[in-house]
């Protein structure tokens, strides 16, 4: 990093003086192309991106590599890793790499849906927000913040507990305490977006209001909204995973989290069968890290000055 | 001043919130939920009690509007009814007599994450690309992506079973006097480690990295540039002039940060059956124990709303910008 | 000291012996991935003893990497490649870190482009002034209490502004505590880099004054960085015009404001406010692409230069006596030739 008093003039963003679309401008510049082509040459993009999609295609294929119900009983009961079960059984004779492909496909879909839905609604608020500003602002920006601020595990049990089970329920209450995050993040990002010129232009040619929010603005976050969609991902599996390992997710069906609960359940730790813990744990915590990775390389890509020093 | 006001605002009309969505849970949630719970323990209720919780849930007759007048003056006098499945113990005996082990855990994790993990993050800044820096980040990232529970049940399993360095479970032994000798704080200590380390362990890696990036962000500032040109101690300059503005960013985190303690809390505290509301609060969901159920969730956010005020009271005292604006 | 501003103490382009510092063929250079760039490429000045020397150039020419090269303040990626420089007859590039932490402040200090950023939001004004005292000489805080109180009086600011946090400041106040700060320790050396820019200008003549009084006063030596030309002839005595990384005319000040002899100097006063015409990256710094190729053959000013002729785009002009006490870097002007009963003398 160089002092020279030139350089130092353009980079000032730890100041809370500086207003927030200082370094901000850098994304429009980047988005797009940029952002896809900086991602496929960044190392920890790469790294994240292959590891999501070997537990994409493990989750499709499930069916195909292990076929039949995965909570079917076998002979063997708490048998450790073997030719037969490559994974071993659990206390109730399940295999476990059965368990874990199959809970893929529950956690995957709960986790994408999640963050779906929770970027979308933040999005939603965070641009209106910014977009229509005074008391729109004002109420928007309270509900968002309250929901921040409440804590998100103990209102997850208590939606959970009210609320029907099923794995709607899972998807509608992990929603409820997730999207308030993003929301903050698109808000300040859409604010300095709407200060700029082509919007203000694009106001007074009468352009229709939701024309303007997605297809003007939106795209001019892409990779704000990218990384916080990736954060919403990470919440939506590690907060499904955590629901059901509490029991009060959907405990019929097959998920990381569910074969979770049934190992702590069953005593795993007590007998000794580690293997049945260490798979589902492993996989949260490998598409986590992705996921994670994915998100520090958008970060860098957009943001030169966390880039890695080179030594000289 | 008017921050502080305006902030108090914020967190009363948060406050107000929550036992709003308390009040209207149970009376607009499908599956009529208070029916099951009714179906489980009118047979061991006086009739009085049962007129008490019928009001509590909205089973009388009474408006709306004067229903939930009622529930704020009960909030209010700390009257949150009475626990079922500790029948028939009031809610705030069940609460008050279990905070602290929580405020214990909590404290103890937090604390210790919040600074080895804002010193480590100093220090990989300021040596930037060195061992620290390039090592701990991912690994930390890393053990921050196993699910809370995950690591209390690799920590108990690892360190408890197989190696039987601490205790399985709970805050203490089983049949030891609560006293304040030394062997008894020891014995609790010893059964802290175990959930405070799953705590730490999780949430470390977050408060380095953003330390870390703030304070690269920060030492780019003119201001130290001058530090440096004044020649002052690189000490002093790490800890006076970058450290002490780039954990601004870190204060306000902090606050944020309390829901998510709370919620690792929960989960660390019901792998070690460590007698705290957290535990007690999925207990109390699973034994349909609605009043106990509200009585901790209400409890739980107005010690974050409160934890939050005083992380901004602190803010005020350490940002000289914001006294006046 | 007093008679230093008739024409300042030293007539020629070049300062007099033991000056306070020298710099002699200074290169800098910045290496980015796109390449290497020199941001200062052979640049040699002297500073003598209560002389204010001053330095003009557009930004991005190189001369606050001059100031910072001298503070040893710079950073990766800019790396000094060859040259010295010497303070007071001491070598400042190869002095130890702790030697260069003794070094700083009390015999060179710096003024900061923006008093707002240069100043520490979090801690009182009283604080970062007493800090110097404290860890210089290492004074007891009571007694660096009362010589802050002591410099405050001499920009014209109340003792009780020590317990002010910054934003509390106006502009030109927060400037004028940047100064004070800067003489603290009464160094024989100031830099200034564009200590003003970020002000009115009523409040600019101000400080300007202030610091010309402070200067007669204490006698110390001023490197006054500026792009603003015509403050710079009003405050300095010899001044030094810097294009591309090297200086293209040295001259005394009034010598350099009537006959300016480099057509560069000559657009530079002319056109201020900036330079019309194509801005075409031959800047070769960071704020412009940091290309190795952005430099142009021959004499770097010439796709600029109204004067341009077709040996400027081959022959690389160096700077070279053009008049009495007067140096020039153009092929336009020829040299000067001492006369020999000059040399006789």
């Amino acid at each position: 990093m160089s002092i020279s008093q030139s350089q130092r003039q353009t980079s000032t963003s730890g100041d809370t003086k500086t207003p927030p679309s200082a370094p901000r401008s850098i994304f429009s510049k980047v988005t797009g192309g940029g952002l896809a082509h900086g991602l496929l040459t960044n190392k920890k993009a790469l790294f994240g991106l292959t590891i999501l999609f070997l537990f994409v295609v493990l989750a499709v294929l499930a069916p195909v590599l292990m076929p039949g119900n995965p909570s079917n009983f076998t002979a063997d009961v708490s048998a450790a890793p073997s030719a037969d079960h490559w994974l071993g059984t659990t206390a109730k004779g399940q295999d476990v790499l059965a368990l874990t492909l199959w809970g893929s496909r529950s956690s995957l879909s709960v986790g994408f849906a999640v963050g779906l839905i929770a970027t979308f609604i933040g999005c939603l608020v965070g641009i209106a927000s910014a977009y229509f500003g005074k008391v729109t602002d004002e109420l928007l920006s309270l509900l968002t913040n309250i929901f921040l601020l409440i804590p998100g595990l103990p209102l997850l049990v208590v939606l959970a507990a009210f609320l029907p089970p099923g794995p709607a329920t899972v998807v509608i209450v992990l929603v409820i305490t997730g999207w308030a995050g993003s929301a903050r993040v698109l808000r300040s990002q859409a604010l300095s977006i709407r200060g700029k010129d082509f919007l203000a232009s694009a106001i007074v040619t009468g352009e229709k209001t939701w024309r303007i929010m997605f297809l003007e603005i939106m795209p001019n976050m892409a990779s704000i909204v990218m990384s916080t969609l990736l954060g919403c991902i990470i919440y939506g599996i590690g907060a499904q995973a955590g629901l059901e390992f509490l029991g009060l997710g959907d405990t019929s069906s097959v998920s990381w989290g569910t074969n979770l609960y049934w190992a702590n359940n069953d005593g795993a730790m007590m007998t000794g069968d580690w293997w049945v813990l260490i798979p589902s744990g492993l996989a949260i915590a490998l598409i986590a890290f992705a996921l994670a990775m994915i998100n520090y390389a958008v970060d860098e890509v957009t943001n030169p000055r966390l880039r890695a020093e080179k030594k000289d | 001043m008017r921050f502080l006001l305006r902030r108090l605002g914020f967190y009363l009309i948060a406050f107000w919130a929550c036992i709003t969505l308390n009040f209207f849970l149970p009376r607009l949630m499908p599956g009529d939920p208070v029916s099951r719970m009714f179906a489980q323990v009118q047979t061991q209720m006086r009739p009085d009690q049962i007129a008490a919780l019928r009001q509590l849930f909205g089973l009388t007759n009474k408006p709306l509007w004067q229903q939930y007048l009622d529930y704020i003056g009960n909030i209010f006098r700390g009257n949150m009814g009475i626990s079922l499945s500790r029948f028939p113990t009031p809610v705030s005996s069940v609460i008050s007599s279990e905070i602290g082990w929580t405020l214990l855990l909590g404290a103890t994790s937090l604390i210790i994450a919040v600074v080895l993990g804002n010193l480590l993050g100093i220090i990989a800044a300021w040596r930037r690309g060195k061992f620290l820096d390039s090592v701990f980040p991912p690994l930390l990232v890393f053990v921050g992506s196993f699910p809370y529970f995950w690591l209390a049940m690799a920590a108990l399993y690892l360190f408890g079973i197989v190696l039987g360095w601490f205790p399985l479970n709970h805050a203490f032994t089983d049949g030891v006097e609560p006293s304040f000798s030394f062997s008894y704080v020891a014995d609790v200590a010893n059964h802290l480690v175990l959930p405070a380390l799953t705590i730490v362990l999780v949430s470390i890696g977050g408060w380095m990295l953003g330390m870390r990036n703030t304070m690269i962000a920060t030492t780019a500032e003119d201001y130290i540039t001058m530090a440096r040109a004044k020649g002052l101690r690189s000490g002093r300059i790490m800890f006076h002039y970058a450290a002490r503005n780039a954990m601004l960013p870190s204060i306000t985190a902090f606050g944020m940060s309390l829901g998510f303690v709370v919620g690792g809390a929960l989960l660390t505290e019901t792998v070690f059956a460590y007698p705290g509301i957290g535990y007690q609060l999925l207990n109390s969901v699973q034994a349909l124990d609605y009043p106990l159920t509200q009585g901790i969730f209400l409890t739980i956010t107005t010690a974050v709303l409160a934890a939050n005020f005083l992380v901004d009271i602190i803010y005020v005292r350490l940002d000289p910008r914001v006294r006046v604006s | 000291m007093s008679t230093i501003l008739q024409g300042g103490p030293h007539a020629g382009p070049r300062a007099a012996s033991n000056p306070v510092l020298s710099i002699k063929d200074l290169r800098v250079s910045y290496t980015t991935g796109l390449g290497t760039v020199n941001a200062v490429d052979g640049v040699s000045l002297d500073i003598g003893a209560g002389e204010i020397f001053g330095l003009a150039g557009e930004s991005g020419c190189g001369k606050s990497t001059i100031a910072n090269a001298v503070m040893r303040l710079l950073q990766a990626p800019a790396k000094i490649t060859a040259g010295s420089i010497d303070l007071n007859q001491c070598n400042v590039l190869t002095l130890s870190d702790e030697e260069l932490r003794r070094t700083r402040w009390r015999d060179m200090s710096m003024v900061f482009q923006s008093a707002m950023n240069a100043m520490n939001p979090v801690m009182t004004i009283g604080e970062q002034i007493m800090d110097v005292f404290t860890t210089h000489e290492k004074m007891p805080k009571k007694e660096a209490r009362e010589r802050a109180a002591h410099l405050l009086s001499l920009v014209d600011i109340k003792a009780d502004r020590l317990k002010s946090y910054p934003h509390q400041l106006s502009g030109g106040m927060r400037q004028r505590v940047v100064i004070a700060i800067a003489l603290a320790l009464n160094p024989s050396l100031l830099i200034m880099d564009e200590p003003t820019t970020a002000l009115d200008v009523v409040v600019q003549r101000d400080i300007m004054a202030q610091i010309k009084e402070l200067q007669q006063s204490l006698g110390f030596s001023v490197l006054f960085i500026t792009h603003d030309i015509s403050l710079m002839v009003e405050l300095s005595h010899r001044m030094a015009v810097m294009y591309a990384g090297r200086l293209v005319e040295v001259a005394p000040s009034n010598v350099l404001l009537d006959d300016p002899l480099h057509p560069y100097t000559t657009a530079l006063m002319n056109a201020f406010p900036p330079l019309s015409g194509p801005r075409t990256e031959l800047l070769g710094l960071p704020d412009a692409p940091p290309t190795s190729a952005g430099r142009p053959s021959g004499c770097s000013f010439h796709p600029r230069c109204p004067l341009a002729m077709d040996a400027c785009r081959i022959q690389d002009p160096v700077l070279r006596p053009a008049a009495e006490n007067h140096d020039a870097a153009c092929l336009l002007v020829p040299e000067f030739v001492v006369p020999p009963e000059r040399l006789a003398q």
